[in-house]
């Protein structure tokens, strides 16, 4: 029995259809998502999500950040950009990392809720570098 | 009575309008198709986003520790409204009622001894409003000359309304734009951003039965400013599907109305001709008989 997986942006519905498994660049680490899994919702770093097909990835998005809605039946993410494996641009990952730093420089060292997001900026920008090359 | 001359000018004026507003009509219809199909396609998120608000919400409302974006600051004494109209005219009430709604509310408000403060979205917005309440508004941002409205512009007022309530500059938040009904008809509507109202949950019960990772405050701070953002990004959009419809009408009137004044000018213009060629008549006929 497959998972149906979703990928929303803001903009428009990304990708609807069953997978074998799917892994998550969860919060706290990858997470791979098979049918029948208890319900969760988490919370995205940016990252690759991975489409498992008889045993193999088939699919790759890369996702800068986002929620995902985990039930048995079905893996909702809602992506704040999501763009597939091949059309990831270097350069722009390399200007977003630049200004992700420059952010974290400019940020309040003693508030950690901001440098939590700065950091966070940046993680999603070192993936997306990563996912280009 | 006027001309011929004067006549036939002004018939021809009448027509070159004519043209023009037709041709701003079917323009309008095909932006408004276009501008549908993006709220049509932000519709999926907007849903999904409200159905996790609504599992999250509830088991963080009666926390102490809530996030001001959700509970509030526990005051109402300062408002904040983010009038949403568009950026340019020509498209019948539509600017006007929605403005008028901010004003009003604003004018309510005040009354009641509240401050207010205005973020104006849209120029028309901004020119109404600083006509009367020009001291109360903090902010404006407007659109012209854009192709097309992405996420990104809608998170970017977001992040300036967080920012003001995390400088404790407002307490309630209000966002007043024209609901998109159907293509003739927007209705001006306020919505209240701040506190987040939550959506009535139905899934409110099975909501427990959710795991979180991280735990759910850290979530909820995520997701409040990104929930925030797409209630301004569908507020934009149907904005932008309701300008073109209310111009499409608009435009629609004026062709028919231009293609009225057509109609009797003409009519005015033939009965002056017969009139100028009966008389040269009688003055033909007079004089023959005379000699």
């Amino acid at each position: 029995m497959p998972v149906e997986l979703e990928i929303v942006s803001p903009e428009k519905l990304l990708l609807s259809r069953p997978v074998e498994m799917v892994v998550l660049p969860a919060y706290e680490g990858e997470m791979g998502v098979l049918p029948g899994h208890s319900p969760m919702i988490v919370l995205l770093r940016g990252g690759m999500i991975r489409l498992y097909e008889g045993g193999a990835v088939k699919e790759q998005l890369y996702v800068s950040g986002g929620f995902a809605e985990v039930t048995p039946e079905r893996v909702t993410v809602l992506a704040t950009e999501a763009i597939p494996s091949g059309e990831v641009s270097k350069a722009e990952g390399e200007r977003r990392m630049a200004a992700a730093e420059a952010d974290y420089d400019a940020a309040d060292k003693a508030d950690v809720t901001s440098l939590d997001v700065a950091m966070d900026k940046i993680q999603s920008a070192r993936a997306m570098v990563d996912a280009a090359a | 009575m006027p001309s011929l001359k004067s006549l036939r000018i002004r018939i021809n004026s009448v027509k070159s309008t004519q043209k023009i507003t037709s041709a701003m009509k079917m323009v309008a219809a095909s932006k408004l198709r276009r501008a549908q199909s993006q709220a049509e396609a932000a519709r999926p998120y907007a849903v999904r986003m409200s159905r996790m608000m609504a599992s999250l919400g509830a088991s963080v409302a009666g926390s102490p520790t809530a996030p001001k974006l959700l509970v509030g600051t526990g005051s109402d004494k300062v408002h904040l409204l983010v009038v949403v109209a568009g950026d340019r005219g020509l498209a019948g009430a539509f600017n006007t009622n929605v403005s008028r709604l901010g004003r009003n509310l604003a004018r309510q408000l005040e009354s009641e001894g509240k401050t207010v403060k205005i973020l104006a979205i849209g120029r028309k917005a901004r020119d109404y409003l600083r006509r009367e309440l020009a001291t109360r508004i903090v902010g404006d941002v407007s659109f012209a000359g854009r192709k097309s409205i992405g996420f990104a512009d809608a998170e970017g007022i977001a992040q300036t309304v967080v920012g003001m309530l995390a400088a404790g500059e407002y307490d309630v938040c209000t966002l007043v734009y024209n609901r998109f009904q159907s293509v003739i008809a927007q209705i001006p509507t306020e919505m209240r951003l701040v506190p987040a109202p939550l959506p009535e949950g139905t899934e409110a019960a099975s909501a427990a039965s959710y795991e979180f990772e991280p735990d759910e405050e850290t979530m909820l701070a995520r997701l409040l400013p990104q929930n925030l953002a797409i209630q301004i990004y569908r507020a934009l959009l149907e904005t932008n599907a309701g300008f073109f419809g209310s111009q499409m009408t608009a435009m629609d009137n004026a062709t028919r109305n231009a293609g009225d004044m057509i109609k009797r000018l003409t009519q005015n213009y033939n009965r002056a001709r017969q009139a100028n060629i009966t008389r040269e008549l009688i003055e033909i006929i007079s004089g023959a008989e005379a000699v």
